[in-house]
């Protein structure tokens, strides 16, 4: 009998203690700038997308772990009209952060305001496409329907970025539907987040989410002293960080360095074929030819790029898509080799000879080029300078200069006088789709050769088809096939010779619970309503 | 003051010695990576360890300290001659030359000249060698680090075209570039030769100022700024000590100069 007493009040003494590490306390974490905006449809700088993360509701939400797609304000919708149509079927009783009821109304006010072109939100443009008024329709007090003026692929997964506005309360964008709400705002020192008392989510047990009580974010912009302030225990996580400082906190606290994997954040280098750049016209030759930029990509050694220049925290790139976009990746592509031969092989198609360590194109020019970069980069200087070093086992002669960014803008956008560039593409969006600017031939972003009139050569053409193709398209399988399609050509012809992606790396506090960073952002707080702090640190703050 | 003096002008010389015949020290190009060895400690092969490409830390201090020391003197050297010519001119000249010229000297100090020197080196060809690179960016320093020497020349060569011994000279029939040569400029050296010994570590701190926004000299040539830069990504200081080599050598040599500097100021 004394045994089993024991066995109850260590069990309720566990259970007490489970409950209390799940429950109140303040979370702390730090952001690099102040949000710019706190209306959610204007978020486009990274502090106020995080708030809107943070407070906003929104009717779909894309899993951040599973990449998946799943119901949140609304509990089913529904696509018709040849992918122009949406239509949402909306969860009832649920009220804004002051109290205000959730409607139909509120989608429609919603949507109206992510289209007015006199507000021009940055989140809407993702939403026009043709010409013509998006026609709203509030079928129901739970049912709205939204017909845009041309199909949208990906439509419902673009609602994931639209935070729902109150038609009606007085409070307007501070009114929210999301977990948090905005307290209190100190510019450019501090932010303070409250549970939403209305948040409609609850947990297995039934408990109401979020567990956190408070969000306390400050705003720091040094880096170092961020780290400091984590290790010091003052705050709870980083989002983001980089490999360098991934490496610091790992030899300090193992337990905190996290390494989800391979991000969608890819590193590339691209050869200017803009038929009108300052170029020689033997350069602009070598750079227009598949077999230079093969050749040139063959002789990169990637797996060192990833080892050495971010010390192991990232993988050697294949194409376009990252491996860490799971559905749209096409696994049958492996990244270039590091096979110099072959470099060698293939440029001999083109009548480059080498001979005494120098390579010559077949009128007798040694081939050297630049390759440009921002300053202050030092991963990508790092990765300048070790392409220096590969290319010179092939007899290319490559100098490394560094700019500014404006400078280096100013070159790669406008008057075209470069030779080649590193960059980096940062990529929030699983979805192809939004890569539309940089693959048709007439856009501003084609960097290798931008706003054609018609395309230059015959892979850029069909490239311009697929993306049309799959723009317009509303089964997912043949867009896949399409974009699978565009992985190989680009692979094949490599306009941009990508290098590595990066890894998703973060650091958090073996005091937050439920933490499960991703590779997609929030890295971190994607299930912001789910985490919660140690019993201790909940205590004491 | 002399044996400091001396203890300065040997540390330059042996500082001087080995960068200019690294060969002799260290066998490791600076340019080549040692892809297996990245951030490696000092051993027997790399005495001060790899830098983060794997690089020989020891061979790339030597080539950067050429690089920086004799390319520092130089461009010292090319703006003390443009301040001496401009500054002495003016202030012998006096008057209205003077005051146009010293006009044109605030407006040139009153640039932003580190976003100027920014914009022209971002401006120059991009296929220049490393080489070339180094000789443009401290080019540009020289010719744009003239204005402020060239003010205390003016104010010294204003007093000196004062002085009763000119005066003299001017009665005996001596006159203009004669003048210049023989009398002003002899009472300026003091003035000219501390102006190029205080250029000497500015144009030094310059370059790596440059190197640490990354727009020094380019790579694989090393120089103190693109060495410093390094430290500002530090992490984990005191696991490896090795890596302030630079810096303190850095300390060192600008203090040496500066006191050399001291002593070539006490006969004026």
């Amino acid at each position: 009998m004394k045994t089993r007493l024991a066995f109850f009040i260590l069990l309720t003494a566990f259970s007490m203690r489970s409950a209390m590490a799940q429950a109140g306390g303040e979370l702390r974490f730090c952001l690099h700038s102040e949000p710019k905006t706190f209306n959610p449809l204007m978020a486009e700088d990274d502090s106020s997308e995080a708030i809107r993360y943070l407070t906003g509701g929104v009717l779909v939400r894309l899993n951040r772990q599973t990449q998946q797609l799943e119901p949140e304000l609304a509990t089913a919708w529904k696509i018709s009209d040849q992918g122009k149509t949406i239509t949402f079927h909306l969860r009832s009783n649920l009220h804004f952060s002051d109290g205000t009821a959730f409607t139909a109304d509120d989608v429609a006010y919603t949507v109206k305001q992510l289209m007015d072109p006199a507000l021009h939100s940055p989140v809407g443009d993702e939403f026009r496409a043709g010409t013509g008024a998006v026609q709203t329709r509030v079928i129901k007090k739970d049912q709205v329907s939204i017909t845009f003026p041309a199909p949208i692929s990906g439509m419902d997964k673009l609602f994931d970025q639209v935070a729902i506005l109150s038609a009606q309360s007085p409070k307007k964008e501070m009114a929210v539907l999301g977990p948090y709400y905005v307290a209190d705002n100190k510019a450019g020192a501090y932010l303070l987040l409250k549970r939403n008392p209305n948040y409609w989510k609850h947990d297995a047990a039934g408990r109401q989410l979020p567990y956190v009580e408070t969000v306390h974010i400050d705003i720091q912009q040094n880096r170092d002293i961020e780290m400091l302030r984590l290790t010091r225990g003052e705050i709870d996580f980083i989002n983001s960080i980089d490999p360098e400082y991934y490496d610091k906190v790992s030899s300090t606290n193992a337990a905190m360095a996290n390494d989800a994997g391979v991000s969608l954040d890819s590193e590339q280098m691209w050869f200017n074929q803009v038929p009108g750049s300052p170029l020689s016209s033997y350069k602009k030759a070598w750079f227009t030819s598949t077999n230079f930029r093969r050749a040139i990509s063959e002789s990169i050694n990637r797996a060192d790029l990833s080892r050495i220049a971010f010390r192991g925290h990232a993988r050697p790139a294949v194409g376009p898509i990252s491996p860490g976009n799971k559905f749209w990746f096409n696994s049958s592509l492996q990244p270039h080799p590091f096979d110099q031969k072959s470099a060698l092989q293939r440029l001999s198609q083109d009548g480059f000879r080498f001979n005494d360590g120098v390579l010559r194109d077949r009128d007798g020019h040694a081939v050297e080029f630049s390759i440009i970069t921002n300053a202050g980069n030092k991963y990508r200087e790092r990765m300048a300078t070790m392409i220096q070093q590969d290319l010179s086992g092939i007899g290319i002669k490559v100098n490394v200069v560094t700019l500014d960014f404006p400078s280096l803008i100013e070159r790669i956008t406008r008057t075209f006088d470069y030779e080649a560039c590193i960059l980096g593409l940062m990529n929030n969006d699983l979805d192809p789709n939004s890569q539309m600017n940089v693959w048709l031939s007439s856009s501003d972003n084609h960097q290798w050769n931008p706003s054609q009139k018609t395309p230059a050569t015959a892979w850029e053409a069909e490239i311009d088809k697929i993306m049309h193709a799959q723009a317009s398209s509303l089964d997912l399988k043949t867009r896949k096939q399409l974009i699978d399609r565009l992985q190989e050509i680009a692979w094949q012809q490599e306009p941009f010779i990508y290098l590595v992606n990066k890894n998703a790396l973060s650091a958090v506090s073996p005091s937050l619970r439920n933490a499960h960073p991703v590779v997609l952002n929030p890295q971190v707080y994607w299930n912001i309503d789910q985490l919660s702090l140690g019993s201790e640190i909940a205590r004491n703050r | 003051m002399k044996v400091l003096r001396a203890l300065a002008v040997a540390m330059l010389m042996i500082v001087a010695a080995a960068s200019l015949f690294p060969q002799l020290i260290t066998g490791a190009s600076y340019a080549r990576q040692f892809r297996e060895l990245p951030d490696s400690p000092p051993s027997r092969q790399h005495w001060l360890g790899t830098d983060d490409l794997g690089r020989d830390r020891l061979s790339r201090l030597l080539y950067g300290t050429r690089v920086s020391l004799l390319l520092a003197p130089a461009a010292a050297l090319l703006a003390t001659l443009l301040a001496a010519l401009i500054g002495g001119i003016a202030g012998f000249e006096g008057g209205r030359t003077e005051k146009v010229v010293m006009g044109a000297t605030d407006l040139f100090l009153s640039l932003p000249w580190l976003f100027l020197l920014i914009t022209v080196r971002a401006a120059m060809p991009l296929n220049v060698s490393p080489g070339a690179s180094v000789m443009i960016t401290f080019a540009l320093l020289g010719c744009l680090g003239w204005a402020g020497a060239a003010r205390v020349i003016c104010s010294a060569a204003r007093s000196v075209a004062g002085a009763d011994f000119i005066l003299l000279a001017r009665a005996s029939g001596d006159g203009g570039f004669r003048l210049l040569w023989r009398h002003v400029l002899p009472n300026l050296r003091p003035i000219v030769l501390a102006q190029f010994w205080l250029s000497v570590p500015a144009f030094i701190l310059t370059e790596a100022n440059l190197g640490v926004l990354g727009l020094g000299v380019s790579e694989p040539l090393p120089s103190w700024g693109s060495l410093l830069k390094d430290l500002g990504t530090f992490d984990g200081i005191s696991a490896s000590v090795w890596q302030f080599a630079p810096l303190l050598l850095f300390v060192l040599v600008v203090s040496s100069f500066h006191l050399v500097l001291t002593s070539e100021e006490l006969p004026a």
